[in-house]
């Protein structure tokens, strides 16, 4: 069996994945805590304040990353939807419909900091401006393959369906968000677009990464506590979760 | 083939004898656009405004109204199970429904849409381009629109929920047909969006039908 393959199988069994999980969750809680508090101070009290936006610009802290989680988590969903509809592996099926609260909240507070931040510097809480236009439609797509999920009550069924939904949204969005970059520079002209990036000083930049990989692992941690909690729920009644009771393995 | 055309015809057939309830997305569609001009005043200059996008939203509206019902009859009465295990490619048969689906809703609409682009005081050079950005947008609402069909057939919300499932994914079909359509209207080439709204039909005629069988073997399951 090529080792692909072996780890699927392996991670694919609820016990192994059960026990597994139990054991990354504490650590990923600890790096997550660190690279935030880091990020955080960092952010807050070492990067300088920017000469245009004054302190307001600092919300990018948060924006930015839950902006990026929020499509790195789709994306995520998509996978595990896909190895679960294809190997019909339980423990991805799982993965997918509990990685979509996740990606759901992090879009929101996408679009909620980047209000608050559009306030003082646009004018305006909202606008309909590509990327926040896009991100909304994001929004929609997890609020879709949520309610799907919730509305089929067999869980496998409603995993698979929510997973297939997931693929159809994963092919349809890069068209999406063209269309919508599109559709706006059509009836706006010009928008203030925030360029940062490369033109961002490192003083600036390095606590927007130290964010950026602290999300990551809240992501993984808040993920398979999920995906623990779901897998628990629908295998109460198996042999495995009553003999890793006895072992003491809970 | 043989099954596919066969379906294909009882679909049509079934429309052509139950015909109020086929004509029930046309209905829709002419309320719903006569009430904008109710709503928002009468003024020529602003209906003329709003024409595109008015007939556009009531024509997504008017097909997911239908799209609904798409596999509904066949999931109640057992047809559906039937085309599951009678051998037949599950993804020819989806596309045959699709087709019938077009046929009777989509169809209607795009013939319909001279009239309503007189009521919204639409200006007549953009007329042409109207009726083809709805001949190509059409068939994608019912090509996506199956597959949320497929994927909330014989739930108790279907209705709503298949709007939640199916609009994102249709707001680039928007964008492209409202942008050619006020090209249209202001002169310009809209060549351009009319080609890209006919890649994306045909992109959504090579893969739907495909999300569509899954969906429905999901949904059996």
């Amino acid at each position: 069996m090529n080792p692909v393959m072996k780890f699927l199988h392996k991670t694919g069994s609820p016990a192994y994945f059960y026990w597994l999980s139990g054991r990354m969750i504490p650590w990923l809680w600890v790096i997550f805590a660190v690279l935030t508090t880091w990020g955080m101070y960092q952010a807050f009290f070492v990067a300088p304040t920017d000469y245009q936006q004054g302190e307001s610009y600092r919300i990018i802290y948060i924006h930015v990353p839950a902006a990026w989680m929020s499509m790195m988590i789709y994306l995520m969903m998509a996978i595990f939807g896909a190895i679960g509809l294809i190997w019909r592996i339980r423990i991805a099926e799982i993965l997918a419909i509990s990685s979509a609260p996740i990606g759901a909240a992090f879009a929101l507070i996408a679009l909620i900091s980047g209000a608050v931040w559009g306030k003082p510097t646009w004018g305006a809480y909202w606008v309909w401006d590509a990327r926040l236009t896009s991100q909304l439609v994001l929004f929609f797509l997890y609020l879709g393959v949520m309610g799907l999920h919730s509305a089929i009550d067999e869980p496998r069924k409603a995993a698979r369906a929510a997973a297939l939904l997931a693929l159809v949204g994963v092919v349809n969005l890069p068209i999406i968000h063209y269309s919508v970059e599109w559709w706006n520079t059509l009836h706006q002209g010009t928008t203030i677009k925030f360029t940062g990036g490369s033109k961002m000083p490192n003083s600036m930049l390095f606590p927007l990464l130290l964010m950026a990989a602290s999300t990551k692992f809240y992501y993984g941690a808040a993920l398979l506590t999920r995906a623990r909690n779901r897998l628990l729920e629908q295998d109460r009644r198996r042999g495995w979760v009553a003999k890793s009771i006895r072992e003491q393995r809970l | 083939m043989s099954a596919f055309i066969s379906l294909l015809k009882r679909d049509l057939l079934l429309a052509v004898r139950s015909r109020a309830e086929a004509l029930q997305p046309i209905f829709f569609l002419l309320v719903v656009v006569s009430l904008f001009p109710l709503g928002l005043g009468p003024g020529p200059a602003l209906l003329a405004k709003v024409a595109v996008g008015v007939i556009w939203i009531a024509a997504l509206l008017a097909s997911t109204l239908s799209l609904d019902k798409l596999f509904h009859a066949d999931f109640e009465d057992g047809s559906l199970e039937q085309f599951l295990t009678s051998g037949h490619s599950l993804s020819s048969l989806a596309l045959a429904k699709i087709i019938a689906h077009w046929l009777s809703t989509g169809l209607p609409i795009v013939l319909l849409s001279p009239l309503l682009a007189i009521w919204l005081n639409l200006p007549h050079e953009a007329l042409p381009v109207l009726v083809k950005s709805l001949l190509l947008g059409t068939p994608i609402f019912s090509l996506i629109g199956a597959i949320g069909a497929a994927l909330t057939v014989g739930l108790r919300q279907g209705g709503q929920l298949l709007a939640l499932l199916i609009f994102p994914l249709l707001i680039p079909v928007l964008i492209l047909a409202t942008g050619a359509v006020s090209a249209a209207t202001h002169n310009l080439e809209s060549t351009a969006y009319l080609l890209w709204m006919a890649a994306y039909a045909v992109l959504m005629l090579t893969l739907a039908p495909f999300a569509c069988a899954a969906s429905l073997r999901i949904s059996l399951s």
